[in-house]
């Protein structure tokens, strides 16, 4: 009680100083006199009462001292004064305080956009979603193949029954589906989700309920859906009486239930969904039939809430145990499959994984940038704390003690970097949806932002103390060296490339060369990255062929219709003027849909033990290979023979051919795919088929009316336009059904483009940091090199006054600049080498050492460091001797 | 300065001048220095400066208040007063100083059964 009574008096006793001057006089005085008196009255001397009164008071300047001390707080008045010093001795020197602002904005800003982006996309990149640090990921693993498949819907259920440690199993698939709005067709992204979805996900809906248990199960028994806010403003002008309206979905329709809240975008890292419909629904929106009973399908990008306390891996073990007890129960599907689950940013089904590692470079790359501009104001304040020298010592010599002058430093310190922070805070906010610009649209809302939230916070602020700590005790380490009888003396001369002070700021510069030559390098070796993907063949043409779709399975279309659909839009695109060929295929490489895979036997091949081969393999059209400019090595292509009534056909790729026939060529015999035998007709060279950084693996095609599926892709090769055949392609398909829309038309070279995000946000990143980065290097090597010939002027006279010529000074002058940068750069490659594998997931054709990255990252570094070094140096040679020698 | 004067022990101002208080009723400062001078026999070496800072920090327990007035000779001076809280504490203390002079005593004169 009496302690807290005793803060408040002295808290207020900080900022209430009244008349305490005025009242602290006062009382003394009187007590001087009333002594004095005393002391009068005892027969003294005026002067000797005087001087016994003063006495016996002691020192009124100390008790004054002491008294404000017990008024007030003094910890706090110190910083309070220190605050007022700081702010006014920044405002003194406006250049340098916004420059040491601006580096720093630049620094802690691009440090708290990228922890921004990995809260938001990596740690916690479902907004609305309740206790995200206990989701996980669940996915299907092989025995014997690496990456990971979905999980099917009886398997699901068995988990959920098996579990104990894990509260709530959340089913979820990304779909596209097609809204009929009037007489347009539009596609949205949406979710088929079983009937816990929002309870569990803690999302309540502001609008009418989320899905009721039970509404999961009966084959296409709940048409229902609960839409989007955003749907529900944009397309429903957020009608207060949306519940219970209906909604043409795929063609089929369904009653809204519900409306998500505000800011929810679903649970899939890049996109928005606009909806979500039961599970119950999947064969309405899923190709491939009815699957909720098939333990064989494997549709379902599960999620996992563990119970609160339960670690990953107890659940792991618990949920695998579930697995292998399955693996008995029902060899002939789940043998040699297990289950994994995954931290969120590891999720293997949405751009989580793949966004990952590049935000770890990101990572890597801005706190470089922080460290360089942390080098640059450590240079700026040392360049200042030269020009104050004078006043520390001053301080010094009446008294002040050393903490108290660091104390100072670090206060006007903590003021810049507490403004930077202000306005990297801006920045990160401006920058929150940058991420998704650098990914291309593809045709549906994506939702991909920064989330500014209070860890973002509080690691920026940690960011903003640690560089105070990084640039300004520069300056302290120097201004505890201050020798006092050697500065009050007059500024003694330095010496061109002489040792002493001049080494803080060489070795800050050195720093910033060799982290700047280490993004360049970084930089040089992303951009030959892309360079060698866009110039790389995938194994098929990328000019003159297009690609398009038309979805009749969105459209409702049986697959007799479709056929016949398929048949007359394939007579009329050929006979389109400019075609020289067009073919279906369901997938086209490089888009972003997923492969069928299946489990395959060879005839003559034994698989190991406990391990089922499987591949993924494509549904291609007659004159597929010769539209898409695929070699076949061997055999013929499919063609129209190869239909429903004719043998069951395939090809192979040359890898599959290579691990399953061992050199033999297949063609002539057989391969069993779900349990069905076909005949290799013919082998096809080796093609990428999702993206470039992938390895070879074991793929083969099969004819699409021997494995049906209404919704396909159509290519077409031509010397025509996109644009033109886009509205030749309306038309027919229009002709046709009027009801029917059209995907984009775009190139297949713009389709591989799309894959290469990751590259370009690394392009993007190093690029402009690495630019940024040799900007502030250079500012950094010019300051240190003009402070360098201003404070060696007398000696730069004497050596022309010697007969030293322009040109030596010249020379003298820029190689030391160039020493310092051949340094730094020596270190920059040191640190290159070691660090640019790491890159090596983003490297296509490119080596980690490439010689050409480091010699241009060289060139660049060795150019700025000349620009900076040369006005320098030329100052250096217009010395004047006489001057220089008289000053 | 005579050498057998003795140093203000540790906390004791506060209870010397919290007894000034409570005995006298209120008093400016430089009467306090006089009275614990007087009360000592003149035996204790004050240094009357740290005086005043003890008082604020007395203030700011709560233990005495102040305010300005008129002295006996009319000049404004700043009287300090005994609060309520300051004399419970002032008993309180009493019994400590008490309690610890004995226990200083025994050493002072050490027995033979407690030594």
């Amino acid at each position: 009680m009496t302690k807290l009574r005793v803060l408040l008096w002295r808290l207020s006793g900080v900022v209430r100083k009244g008349n305490l001057e005025q009242d602290m006089d006062e009382e003394l005085n009187y007590h001087l006199q009333m002594e004095i008196a005393e002391n009068l009255r005892k027969g003294m001397t005026p002067e000797e009462a005087k001087s016994a009164a003063q006495r016996r008071l002691g020192g009124i300047a100390q008790i004054k001292e002491t008294y404000r001390e017990t008024h007030g707080l003094p910890v706090l008045q110190v910083l309070w004064q220190d605050l007022r010093f700081g702010f006014r001795m920044l405002r003194r020197s406006p250049g340098f305080s916004i420059l040491a602002i601006l580096c720093l904005t630049l620094g802690i800003g691009a440090n708290a956009a990228v922890f921004s982006w990995i809260e938001g996309v990596l740690l916690r990149p479902f907004p609305l979603v309740t206790h995200q640090e206990r989701v996980l990921a669940v996915s299907t693993t092989s025995r014997g193949m690496s990456g990971y498949s979905d999980v099917s819907w009886p398997d699901f259920l068995d988990f959920q029954k098996g579990c104990t440690l894990i509260d709530a199993f959340i089913a979820d698939k990304i779909m596209g589906v097609t809204l009929s709005i009037g007489d347009r067709a539009e596609r949205v992204s949406a979710g088929i989700v079983s009937a816990n979805y929002f309870d569990a996900l803690g999302v309540h809906p502001i609008l009418g309920r989320g899905f009721e248990p039970g509404e999961d199960s009966g084959r296409n028994a709940h048409p229902v859906t609960v839409i989007s806010y955003q749907m529900w403003k944009d397309r429903f002008n957020g009608d207060p009486a949306i519940i219970g309206k209906t909604q043409i979905l795929n063609g089929l329709r369904h009653t809204i239930v519900g409306v998500a809240p505000e800011g929810f975008y679903g649970t899939f890292v890049g996109y928005a969904f606009q909806l979500w419909v039961p599970a119950s629904m999947e064969e309405t929106f899923e190709t491939g039939g009815y699957k909720l009973e098939d333990r064989g399908a494997r549709w379902i990008e599960g999620f996992v809430r563990l119970k609160p306390g339960v670690t990953r891996e107890q659940a792991q073990q618990e949920i695998s145990a579930v697995a292998q007890r399955l693996e008995t129960d029902y060899p002939e599907t789940n043998r040699g499959r297990g289950i994994k689950l995954f931290p969120l940013w590891q999720t293997p089904f949405n751009n989580a994984g793949a966004l990952a590692p590049t935000l770890g470079i990101a990572l890597a790359v801005v706190i470089f940038v922080l460290l360089i501009a942390c080098a640059n104001v450590g240079n700026l304040l040392l360049v200042r704390s030269f020009a104050r020298r004078h006043e520390m010592t001053v301080r010094l010599a009446l008294g002040a003690d050393r903490f108290r002058l660091l104390r100072q430093l670090l206060t006007e310190g903590l003021i810049l970097s507490t403004f930077a922070a202000a306005g990297g805070l801006v920045v990160a906010h401006w920058c929150r949806n940058l991420l998704v610009r650098l990914i291309p649209w593809r045709g549906v809302p994506m939702y991909l932002a920064g989330e500014l939230d209070w860890r973002v916070f509080a690691l920026s602020a940690g960011v903003c103390l640690f560089s105070t700590l990084l640039f300004a005790l520069v300056p302290a380490i120097q201004s505890g060296k201050i020798d006092l009888a050697a500065a009050l003396k007059a500024e003694s001369s330095g010496v061109v490339g002489g040792r002493g002070r001049a080494w803080i700021r060489s070795s800050l510069v050195l720093v910033q060369v060799s982290l700047s030559f280490l993004l360049l390098v970084g930089a040089g070796l992303v951009i030959q990255s892309l360079q060698a993907i866009r110039g790389a063949s995938p194994g098929f043409s990328t000019e003159g062929v297009l690609n398009t779709a038309v979805n009749l399975f969105a459209a409702g279309y049986d697959a007799q219709r479709a056929k016949n659909f398929q048949d007359q839009l394939m007579e009329r695109v050929q006979a389109l003027p400019g075609v020289e060929s067009a073919s279906y295929a369901r997938i086209t490489p490089f888009s972003y849909r997923s492969y069928s895979s299946a489990p395959i036997a060879v005839d003559g091949y034994q698989a190991p033990p406990d391990e089922q081969p499987t591949a993924d393999y494509d549904e291609v059209g007659p004159g597929y290979f010769s539209t898409m400019g695929i070699p076949l090595v061997s055999g013929r292509e499919f063609n129209r023979v190869d239909d429903e009534n004719a043998l069951l056909v395939a090809i192979v790729n040359e890898p599959m051919g290579a691990q399953f026939w061992r050199g033999a060529d297949p063609v002539g015999s057989r391969v069993q795919v779900k349990g069905r035998w076909m005949q290799v007709v013919g082998v096809a060279k080796l093609s990428k088929y999702r993206n470039f950084l992938e390895t070879p693996k074991p793929f083969f095609y099969v004819p699409l009316r021997q494995n049906f599926s209404t919704q396909v892709g159509l290519n077409i090769r031509t010397t025509q336009p996109p644009q033109t055949m886009a509205a030749a392609l309306a038309r027919e398909v229009h002709a046709l059904d009027a009801d029917l829309a059209l995907y984009e038309v775009i190139t297949m070279r713009e389709q591989v483009d799309r894959t290469t995000s990751s590259q370009r946000i690394a392009v993007m990143l190093l690029g402009v940091f690495g630019g940024l980065a040799v900007l502030l290097a250079a500012v950094g090597l010019y300051g240190v090199m003009s402070y360098a010939v201003s404070q060696s002027t007398r000696e730069l006279g004497l050596r022309m006054a010697l007969g030293a010529r322009a040109s030596d000074l010249l020379r003298l002058v820029m190689s030391h600049g160039l020493a310092l940068t051949a340094g730094g750069v020596v270190l920059g490659s040191a640190a290159a080498l070691a660090l640019t594998r790491l890159l090596g997931y983003l490297l296509y054709k490119v080596s980690p050492r490439d010689p050409l990255a480091f010699g241009s990252a060289f060139a660049v570094m060795t150019i700025a460091a000349l620009a900076a070094c040369f006005l320098p140096a030329w100052r250096a040679t217009r010395t004047d001797p006489a001057r220089a020698l008289r000053d | 300065m005579s050498k057998d004067k003795t140093d203000v022990l540790h906390g004791s101002l506060a209870f010397m001048v919290l007894r000034t208080l409570d005995t006298l009723g209120p008093q400016h400062g430089w009467g306090i220095a006089r009275r614990i001078e007087q009360i000592s026999g003149d035996a204790l070496e004050l240094n009357q400066g740290t005086l005043y800072p003890a008082l604020l920090r007395l203030q700011q327990m709560g233990w005495i208040t102040s305010k300005w007035g008129a002295s006996e000779n009319n000049r404004r001076a700043r009287f300090y007063a005994i609060t309520r809280a300051g004399k419970k504490q002032l008993a309180t203390e009493a019994e400590n100083w008490e309690r610890i002079s004995d226990i200083i005593a025994r050493f002072v004169r050490p027995t033979r059964e407690s030594s």
